[in-house]
């Protein structure tokens, strides 16, 4: 099996759904010639063209809007967004619009419609380019999110998300875009939507993570590992439709929850789980719901010193599993 | 500043066309009339009215194609959604909210119109939205090589939207197959043109988008038709899109919970009056000698039975079930019509997941 990194994960199953249906589009700010910013779509306008490798002016909502049109008579768009944190002028053409094409006309339309965006922070991006935005979406219904952490999944996920009825937001960490590599056949396989999976066993603490993150969970496990505390780490991979099963199933067999996430913690998505899990597991606690995220500033600042500050590491989600581990 | 009726012999559309298009504009106006009743008696809790627009929208819609264009209405679309095939009974089943409502199943509004067997599209609330749409139907058209027309439909208030611009501004660079059609009517609910538009036509906005602006007046019905006619033209020429202005009246509040007098002056509302484009094509038709009286009474009292029925057809069919609340939030199983997913890897000939085991 090929081992590829994150980006070139995500750019053969572009390349690769393209091939197999030809009403695959792809739109965005620079995805032609250039390849876009980071290169996820590199090499797919010199082999598909002008007309299904579509620069667009700098309008984030016509990327969406247009999307939506275009599902409507035909095609199948992938948008990306330059970066999550440009998403904004677009929430209204994807939750007034995308997400409720379906609902509002009684199933008589539908919005297949696919949302890349890289999001996240340890680039050095400062407030405008190191956003995590998932939990805006995750509180809408009729919307997916995809948050994939390996390139494996990246490519098993972004096949399934191309081909599903409905709009989906798949979310790119940025840092695992060259810093992560991994085993990605080369032949026909997908990802389904909606599964998380478990990506270490453990006995003593439930670690909830996406993205990034379970990179830094399995690092933080592996330290406490050597301390006697065994940690399983839940990959959620979707975000929305959430794999409910899979954490409490884990949390049932532990009796503790860590949510991990790089986004703010008031209102993110890791209240959800905390919920999820105090309401369907409760008899089996043995220690308070914990979340670990990110602090309470709008955005990651730029300079380094604050930058480090704001983001959480290995050695800090060690040290949440220790003290949940003790509770 | 109004533009002189076209003769009706200019459009070449022979009587019975030009019938078919009185006949729209007053079934467009009855089923309003009957609406606001509706809502006076306590039988439907809103409307939104179309009443003013139906000329225009008459007229323009006349030069399309209905099954081959599509339409992107917003919520004074009442006469365009019926010249595309809606029938009153539809109209009416979404005023009164039933299950049976082809737009939405009752679930939204009275005049948010959809109706995929028509080539309607779904519209929403937030006005301008539908631009876009509009853009991204014709993109699909111009790379599916299909000729076809979107025509989008909105009021002054709306053009001022973002997206808006942003839809006319890729519309105008892609040369995309697209009409915006803006019908001024003077009004964003309460506030007048010259405080929400810093032109005084809409339509000289296209040249920036580089594209015609074309500016009709919505009593000359036939003027309308001839505009479009010369839009879809254009557009099927690969010529790119136009902007149609339409300078309408709106006879009546913004809404049913709307008082305009409350915000417009008697001169105003008597000068708006003067425009009202059901008499004004009645006369031009009935001096052209293609309506005669016999015919406009044939029409009256077709029109009244078609609205009669509709009344009661939508009031006696069933509500939404609430068991249904939550259904096509997504899509049902059986709309899935994807290819077919390959087998996970885990039971499949494919390579296993390099770490990590699925669950469920």
């Amino acid at each position: 099996m090929a081992v590829r990194t994150f980006i070139e994960a995500i750019r053969e199953g572009l390349r690769d759904e393209m091939r197999r249906d030809a009403s695959v589009v792809v739109l965005g700010e620079d995805v032609g010639k250039k390849g876009g910013v980071f290169f996820a779509t590199d090499g797919l306008w010199a082999e598909f063209g002008d007309d299904r490798v579509i620069d667009t002016p700098l309008t984030e909502s016509m990327i969406a809007g247009v999307s939506i049109g275009a599902a409507a008579n035909g095609l199948r768009p992938v948008a990306e967004i330059q970066f999550a944190d440009f998403i904004f002028p677009a929430m209204n053409q994807i939750i007034e619009e995308a997400a409720r094409i379906r609902y509002r006309s009684n199933g008589t339309f539908g919005c297949g419609i696919t949302i890349r965006a890289p999001f996240g922070a340890g680039v050095h991006g400062a407030l405008y380019h190191s956003q995590s935005v998932e939990a805006f979406f995750a509180h809408v219904p009729g919307l997916k999110v995809v948050i994939p952490s390996t390139p494996y999944d990246a490519k098993g996920l972004l096949r399934s998300s191309i081909r599903d009825p409905d709009p989906v937001i798949f979310l790119e960490h940025k840092k695992l875009y060259r810093s992560v590599r991994g085993e990605v056949p080369d032949g026909e396989y997908a990802v389904p939507l909606g599964r998380a999976t478990v990506t270490r066993e453990g006995s003593r603490v439930t670690l909830v993570a996406y993205g990034l993150m379970v990179h830094y969970a399995l690092d933080a496990a592996a330290r406490v590992a050597g301390e006697g505390i065994e940690t399983e780490v839940v990959d959620l991979r979707t975000i929305r439709p959430l794999d409910t099963e899979t954490v409490l199933a884990s949390v049932r067999k532990t009796g503790k929850c860590l949510v991990v996430h790089e986004d703010n913690r008031f209102g993110g998505f890791g209240a959800e789980v905390g919920a999820l899990v105090a309401e369907e597991a409760f008899d089996y606690l043995d220690g308070p719901v914990t979340r670990l995220a990110g602090p309470e500033s709008p955005a990651t600042p730029y300079a380094s010193v604050l930058e480090d500050a704001f983001l959480l590491t290995p050695e800090k989600i060690a040290h949440a599993i220790r003290t949940l581990a003790a509770y | 500043m109004p533009i002189p009726p076209d003769p009706v012999g200019r459009s070449g559309l022979p009587a019975a066309r030009l019938l078919e298009i009185y006949r729209l504009i007053a079934l467009a106006r009855a089923l309003d009339e009957r609406a606001w009743i509706l809502n006076r008696s306590g039988r439907v809790h809103f409307v939104i009215s179309a009443q003013g627009h139906e000329g225009a929208e008459a007229g323009l819609c006349a030069a399309l194609t209905p099954g081959r264009d599509w339409l992107l209405p917003y919520y004074r679309s009442l006469a365009a959604v019926l010249a595309f095939g809606m029938t009153p009974r539809e109209v009416m089943l979404a005023q009164f909210g039933r299950a049976d409502d082809p737009g939405s199943g009752g679930r939204q509004m009275p005049a948010h119109y959809g109706g995929a067997a028509h080539r309607i599209y779904t519209s929403s609330s937030p006005v301008g939205t539908q631009a876009l749409h509009a853009a991204g139907i014709a993109l699909a058209a111009k790379l599916r090589c299909e000729p076809q027309v979107a025509v989008v439909t909105m009021g002054e208030g709306a053009s001022n939207q973002g997206d808006v611009h942003e839809a006319l501004n890729f519309a105008g660079i892609h040369r995309l197959p697209m009409v915006l059609v803006v019908e001024n009517n003077g009004y964003a609910i309460s506030v007048p043109a010259e405080k929400e538009v810093a032109v005084r036509d809409v339509a000289v906005r296209a040249a920036g988008y580089d594209m015609p602006g074309v500016i009709v007046e919505g009593t000359d019905v036939l003027g309308c038709y001839l505009a479009m006619r010369d839009a879809v033209a254009r557009a099927l020429a690969g010529d790119g899109p136009t902007l149609i202005e339409a300078k309408v009246t709106r006879l009546t509040g913004h809404s049913s919970d709307d008082q305009q007098s409350k915000y417009r002056t008697e001169a105003d509302l008597a000068e708006g009056r003067g425009r009202d484009p059901l008499p004004a094509f009645r006369d031009e038709l009935r001096a052209a000698g293609v309506l005669d009286a016999s015919t406009e009474a044939a029409i009256a009292a077709e029109v009244r039975a078609l609205v009669d029925d509709a009344t009661d057809f939508a009031e006696a069919a069933a509500e939404p079930d609430p068991a249904t609340l939550t259904c096509h939030v997504y899509a049902e199983p059986a709309e899935v019509s994807t290819p077919a997913m390959p087998a996970t890897p885990a039971t499949s000939t494919a390579p296993a997941p390099p770490s990590g085991r699925e669950r469920n």
